[in-house]
């Protein structure tokens, strides 16, 4: 819902530049965010929205900062390629394809050197798989036995590329485990429980001093890769049949066949919209960032200064 | 006061600051069992274990994304680059993620790290090992960068660089490698972004960086000796915070300024200093601002073709006595 409404937002013009949507993707986020400790870390793409709010994140920051308010989780010096909340384990989301992937294994590394049981989660893309950041990652990740899960959502396409025409094997993630000595997990993006149960699976695996795991979890973007792109490069039918698949309705299905009650469902999708409403209604009121912070926090001492 | 040699300053810089502060790590290629190409870090691993000092992938972005990953969740880390031309295969880490996170955060988190190379030219090793990248390091907003030229600058300043909350990019030149100074014994650390007087004189300002150095000082012993020129001397030591202070005083005492950079010619830094004398001291200089640079070409490999585009103390001698003219 706060990601449709960031799109809303951005055809209104109030969300400027740019903005990549999850919107099909959400099993992954949810399924992932359940299964992490509060203080394990979480590395992440431009399109990053979804893994960033189920950190805990605030999302009258996340909106504000696609906004570019003072309210903003960056007081708008980021945007929304670059949603951060260090104070919830959300460790960045990075716009340099593949580049977040040592940093991850850098924060693992971390964590395994101060023995604090953290583990660090890393999601990117299928395309990413592509470029040198994933493999020179993956070898050290596993040679240092790092407590890191990486995690591809293959959503099929890269920008406006579909994934298969560029790349060497078929299934991205999956098929590129057995270079590092990692075993191929390749499951249904779309199935928030499977999600979850194997994000738990590979989460208790690095916690345990097992070493990382490179999961590809297979999933849609409804959308297009970014600000108002319809995506028309992809075939009709194949959109009909993903969006059958959305996580969303499904497993509301699904919930209800375990005997939650409708209203129960309806009372949650109504707290869900009261909050993006409030959320969005507060971003909207706040103020553009102070110019004066322009030039800050370049240095750890607050300031930019480069000469004395 | 010890001798050291330059090298043996580096090891010795990191072990100080290890025994201090255990999350100080070391991490690079070939530099914990075998204690570096340039020998630089031997014996590190023998007194701190493979676990503070470890041997990494030939992957470049592996090891500064692990340092940058490292430094904003609680550890001081120093990655070698071995040479610091590699740069280029992991600049997008150094540039995009190390120097940008911390602004595009609003100060959410920082990045007490330090990257190491061997910089500069000298040794006959071709064009993609002998670049002098001090300049690319200058332009990029959110990177220190220091480039000592002594033994005794080696320690105090690494051993800064470390302690700094801030991320440095540490270029030792590889031709003073060998090179012997006095290192004070025990602790020690000299300031970050104060720039050194070297020698006093009246006539010209000469300001130098890292193998730069030597060779300025050998040239105001012949302008002295055989020119009557007295000039003054300055090491800058760090490019970025940059100590306009002590380089400002020097220039309007003599105003003459002649920078000596090892550096391709354009966009070096000695034209950044160029521009703030010219645009601050117009008044007091005497004469045109003269930069020493290499060429602007890749560096070659034969000696007598590497000597020849060097900056060399002759070099300098030459343009000094033609500014003083
Ligand atoms: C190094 C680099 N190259 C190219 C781009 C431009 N770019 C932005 S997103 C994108 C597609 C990435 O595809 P994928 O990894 O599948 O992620 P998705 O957008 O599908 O989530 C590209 C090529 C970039 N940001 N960084
Ligand atoms: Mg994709």
């Amino acid at each position: 819902m706060m990601e449709q409404r960031a799109y809303d937002l951005f055809m209104q013009n109030l969300v400027k530049g740019t903005s990549h949507l999850a919107l099909g993707q959400e099993a992954v986020a949810a399924g992932f965010g359940e299964a992490m400790r509060s203080d394990d870390y979480t590395f992440c793409t431009y399109r990053g929205h979804n893994h960033t709010l189920v950190r805990g994140a605030s999302m009258t920051g996340i909106l504000g900062e696609l906004m570019g308010r003072e309210c903003g989780l960056l007081n708008g010096k980021g945007g929304s390629m670059h949603l951060m909340s260090v104070e919830h384990g959300a460790m960045g989301s990075y716009a340099i394809i593949g580049a977040h992937m040592p940093i991850a294994a850098g924060a693992a590394w971390s964590a395994q050197y101060r023995e604090s049981g953290q583990v660090a989660v890393c999601f990117f893309g299928d395309g990413t798989t592509n470029i040198g950041a994933f493999h020179e990652s993956l070898n050290f990740a596993a040679v240092w036995s790092l407590p890191v899960v990486y995690v591809c959502e293959n959503n099929l396409y890269m920008e406006y590329t579909p994934i298969g025409d560029v790349t060497a094997v078929k299934n991205p993630g999956a098929d590129r485990a057995s270079a590092y000595g990692l075993e191929p997990i390749l499951i249904d993006g779309n199935d928030v429980d499977l999600v979850y149960a194997t994000a738990q699976a590979a989460i208790a695996k690095a916690r345990d001093g097992g070493g990382p795991s490179l999961l590809e979890v297979q999933t849609y973007r409804h959308g297009g890769h970014s600000r108002a792109d319809p995506g028309k490069y992809r075939p009709d039918e194949e959109v009909k049949a993903w969006l059958a698949r959305d996580p969303i309705p499904a497993y509301r299905k699904q919930l209800l066949a375990a005997g939650v009650s409708d209203s129960t469902l309806d009372t949650i999708d109504q707290e869900v919209s009261d909050r993006v409403d409030a959320a969005e209604a507060t971003a909207r009121s706040s103020s553009p960032p102070p110019l004066d912070i322009a030039d800050t926090d370049l240095w750890a001492d607050g300031t930019s200064t480069w000469r004395t | 006061m010890a001798q050291l040699s330059y090298r043996e300053a580096v090891s010795a810089a990191i072990s100080q600051e290890m025994r201090l502060d255990d999350r100080v790590v070391f991490i690079g290629e070939d530099v914990a069992a075998a204690g570096g190409v340039f020998k630089t870090t031997e014996g590190l691993q023998a007194e701190f274990g493979p676990v503070r000092v470890r041997d990494t992938p030939i992957a470049e972005q592996a090891i500064l994304g692990a340092a940058m990953g490292a430094a904003m969740t609680g550890l001081r880390p120093v990655a070698e680059i071995m040479f610091s031309d590699f740069f280029a295969v992991c600049w997008d880490i150094v540039v995009n993620q190390i120097a940008k996170t911390r602004f595009m955060s609003a100060g959410q988190c920082s990045f007490p790290l330090v990257i190491r190379s061997a910089n500069g030219g000298g040794a006959r090793f071709g064009a993609q090992h002998s670049q002098s990248v001090e300049n690319w390091a200058m332009a990029v907003p959110g990177l220190k960068v220091v480039a000592p030229s002594s033994p005794a600058d080696v320690k105090g300043l690494l051993a800064a660089s470390i302690r700094d909350p801030d991320p440095v990019l540490f270029f030792e030149q590889k031709s003073l490698y060998g090179t012997k100074g006095e290192v004070p014994d025990g602790e020690c650390v000299e300031p970050l972004g104060k720039a050194k007087v070297l020698r006093e004189g009246s006539d010209v300002t000469i300001v130098g960086l890292a193998a730069m150095v030597p060779k300025a000082l050998k040239a105001a012993e012949i302008l002295q000796d055989k020119h009557g020129i007295s000039a003054t001397v300055i090491d800058v030591r760090s490019l970025v915070p940059l100590d306009t202070t002590t380089i400002f005083e020097s220039v309007s005492a003599t105003g003459r300024l002649v920078t000596v950079e090892e550096n391709p010619r354009l966009c070096g830094w000695g034209a950044e200093v160029s521009s703030l004398v010219a645009e601050e001291l117009f008044w007091d200089l005497e004469g045109p601002i003269v930069r020493v640079t290499t060429p602007h070409i890749p560096l070659p490999s034969a000696d007598a073709l590497e000597d020849a585009v060097l900056p060399s103390v002759d070099r300098i001698v030459e343009n000094v006595v033609r500014l003083a003219d």
